[in-house]
């Protein structure tokens, strides 16, 4: 197929301004621009995410530090989480949709382009907000700078007494902001999803990633408008002097946890679906098989969905529910593990027996499958009622939750970002550039979240700004700290693969993995309209059948 | 050139469907305000009765009987204007749809008189105790979903008076009708849970 190279004469690249380059990206609505748009703006928040987090382990990294004051580290810490969840997690799964679904079904765009212009420029508009907080929460009452009441924001420390000037309002506010963007993205993947499938792809024949952002963007759409509701009625406390969580009139503190977290525990099967999506594309192509149990798949994945909604409790153990909520919400916690435990069975049973190949994308995914593994194993010591009383709020707490959103997500989200770069940009990322990358980020991340275990069981409470010697956590954080640099380092090293690969790249030609769906067939990278002809298929693995003529996966499915 | 990989021995395409985006669209919209609306709703239900100064839900609020009334009874008018609509009579959809901004107008009315007796004779605000805060926010909440309501039923008035309206915009007005009996849908749970639940 790719062996007669057609040589086209030379045509004069016409020069675009730089100005006129912005232009087109700020008038763009082709959904590939846009993609790459929430991507990179995802990454560069990352980048400024991750750099807290490197300035809190600075801080930790010896007993009675004074390099951060506590004002600042709470800041510190609560932009971070904020940032990571919202400006980073949601927008990368909005860009992940946005640029694969349309290409994997064979679509020229997305349902509603305009509206998903709308959804970028409100999440970055959003997240800005939330950065000029910095700068404009003093306000009047010249207390307080950025929010620094933590990503959950717990009442009533939010109310207007606790929190003075306007740092819980620029949080609140340009949350509801990326959340409007958020759900028209979700909205559009969705409508996407359903009403523009080429001729042929019934739904039992989608990608399973197609099917996995189906799912993840359904439950955004049902659980994001919990977080704004709740949001609005923090802001009725705040400005309008009502009485949700003013505990003082007889509010509730505990309903707040109720609300954020009806939101929060499925925000985080929002973000962790699109990394099995990135897993269930990536790992049959590097097996050379076609994914084990598609079916099971696409049913495990609509009852993580299913779960995910009632266990939110699980976060509220030491609330002081009573026994029947805890049993509840423990057992209901437990019920999660077990689809989720057959996704990564059909993983290994795709891999098993199967020619694989270690590239950058199947690296990723393997160690995908050990981390996310251990996260899931903590996660049912955690969902274990009289354990979690021993354990909240400690850094075994935040060792879990880094493993299943750093372990977990992003190392799924990183196998997919090797696996499609060279159909975004046409070039390759580096091989031994990337080797190091992945190489230091595993070494990097174990050693930072794995000691974080240590000092959780040993008592370490989460969201201190320093501790005393003597504890036994000493040499646990220095080595925390350590990690976090490994990790830091890696980070810069993708970020230099990105921007040199994108000049100086191996050319990677229209399906450099030999793979299987649509977004294959067309050029890399595609052409604005996509596809030329829109294509018809007749099985889930339409690029096999076009390269196995003789035969084909229709006659079998 | 995907298309190439099937010779005549493949299966035809069979007839090709989809539903239409902004069907889904909208259903997907009315889902994500039903989200909006339930968390409200817990809120309202759990804080019954827990007021810790007065006024009480029992001593100050009526059943909104005739607001009711008017609200539902412009789901009728609306689901009339559609069928006028599609029958192509242009007056009596005018008629009808005219009749459902009236009715809305009317409920928003009602919701005035009754918040004016609430503040002014009961001294009932937002910030009196948990009633007027979860009171105001959930019925408030619905109000403007009503204003956004009455504003899109106008806007298709007016282009339908200044005769842009035709035929290809009939699945935009069944939208706008969808929506229309999603809050219609809201109020028959807002006045059970506010008006007999809670009272």
């Amino acid at each position: 197929m790719a062996t007669q190279e057609i040589a086209l004469p030379k045509v004069k690249e016409p020069d675009v301004s730089i100005i006129e380059r912005l232009h087109g990206l700020v008038m763009t609505v082709d959904h590939k621009k846009l993609g790459l748009m929430y991507i990179g703006t995802a990454l560069i928040f990352l980048v400024v995410a991750g750099l807290m987090a490197v300035a809190i382990r600075l801080q930790l990294v010896i007993p009675t530090n004074t390099l951060l004051e506590p004002d600042v580290f709470n800041r510190f810490f609560t932009m971070h989480g904020t940032s990571m969840v919202f400006l980073v997690g949601m927008p990368i799964i909005a860009g992940f949709g946005n640029y694969l679904v349309p290409l994997m079904i064979g679509a020229r765009d997305m349902a509603f382009p305009r509206l998903n212009a709308f959804g970028y420029w409100m999440f970055l508009f959003g997240g800005l907000l939330l950065y000029f907080s910095y700068l404009g929460a003093p306000g009047l009452a010249g207390h307080g700078s950025a929010p620094d009441v933590g990503w959950f924001a717990y009442a009533p420390l939010t109310e207007r007494a606790f929190s003075r000037g306007h740092s819980t309002d620029y949080w609140i506010l340009s949350l509801l902001l990326t959340s409007v963007g958020s759900t028209v993205s979700a909205i559009n993947v969705i409508v996407t999803a359903i009403t523009l499938r080429c001729p042929g792809m019934k739904l039992m024949r989608m990608p399973l990633l197609v099917w996995l952002m189906l799912v993840t963007n359904f439950m955004t759409v049902l659980a994001l408008p919990a977080l704004s509701a709740a949001q609005i009625m923090l802001l009725i406390d705040r400005y309008l002097g009502g009485h949700f969580f003013d505990t003082q009139a007889g509010g509730s503190a505990v309903i707040w946890q109720h609300f954020f977290w009806i939101f929060g525990h499925p925000e985080v099967y929002i973000l962790m679906i699109p990394a099995f999506a990135c897993l269930s594309e990536v790992v049959p192509v590097f097996s050379r098989k076609p994914i084990f149990g598609y079916p099971v798949m696409v049913g495990a994945t609509a009852m993580i969905g299913l779960i995910s909604v009632s266990v939110w409790a699980h976060h509220m153990f030491s609330v002081g529910m009573t026994s029947v909520g805890n049993t509840f919400f423990a057992i209901s916690t437990f019920m999660v593990a077990v689809p989720t435990g057959i996704k990564i069975f059909n993983w290994l049973g795709t891999m098993y027996g199967g020619r694989i190949r270690f590239d950058l994308p199947m690296l990723f995914c393997i160690a995908f499958l050990f981390q996310f593994l251990v996260a899931g194993l903590t996660g049912v010591m955690l969902a274990v009622a009289p354990l979690n009383w021993q354990l909240t709020d400690s850094y075994f707490v935040v060792a879990h939750f880094h493993y299943t959103l750093v372990g977990g997500f992003l190392f799924g989200i990183f196998a997919g970002f090797y696996y499609w770069y060279p159909k975004a940009v046409g070039r390759m990322l580096d091989r031994r550039l990337g080797l190091w990358h992945f190489w230091l980020f595993v070494i990097g991340f174990h050693v930072t979240f794995d000691t974080m275990h240590f000092s959780g069981i040993l008592g370490m409470p989460r969201r201190i700004f320093t501790y005393d010697a003597g504890r036994g956590w000493d040499t646990l954080n220095l080595v925390t700290t350590l990690g976090a640099f490994c990790q830091a380092v890696s980070i810069l090293l993708l970020a230099i693969n990105i921007v040199r690969s994108a000049g100086k790249g191996k050319l990677a030609g229209n399906d450099p993995w030999d793979a299987w769906t649509l977004e294959w067939t067309t050029s890399s990278p595609p052409p604005e309209y996509n596809f030329a002809t829109i294509p018809v298929v007749r099985c889930r693995r339409p690029l096999w059948d076009l390269k196995h003529p003789e035969d084909p996966d229709w006659k079998y499915e | 050139m995907i298309n190439e990989a099937y010779t005549s021995e493949a299966p035809k395409a069979t007839e090709w469907k989809l539903p239409s985006p902004r069907k889904v669209a909208v259903v997907c919209l009315i889902l994500t305000e039903a989200g909006l609306f339930s968390i409200f709703v817990a809120g309202y239900l759990f804080y019954i009765g827990k007021s810790l100064t007065g006024p009480t839900p029992h001593e100050v609020l009526g059943l909104p009987v005739l607001a009711t009334i008017f609200l539902l009874s412009s789901s009728v008018t609306i689901v009339l204007a559609e069928r006028a609509f599609n029958r192509d009579r242009v007056g009596l959809f005018k008629l009808f749809w005219f009749a459902t901004i009236v009715l809305a107008g009317l409920f928003l009315a009602m919701t005035a008189v009754e918040w004016h007796k609430l503040i002014y004779h009961d001294g009932l605000t937002i910030s009196t105790n948990l009633f007027g805060t979860t009171f105001y926010s959930l019925v408030g909440l619905h109000a403007t979903h009503v204003v956004v309501g009455i504003c899109l039923l106008s806007l298709v008035f007016v282009f339908s008076l200044l005769g842009f309206v035709n035929i290809m915009h009939r699945e935009r007005l069944q939208m706008i009708s969808w929506y229309w009996h999603f809050v219609d849908a809201v109020w028959v749970v807002v006045f059970a849970v506010v008006y007999v639940i809670g009272r």
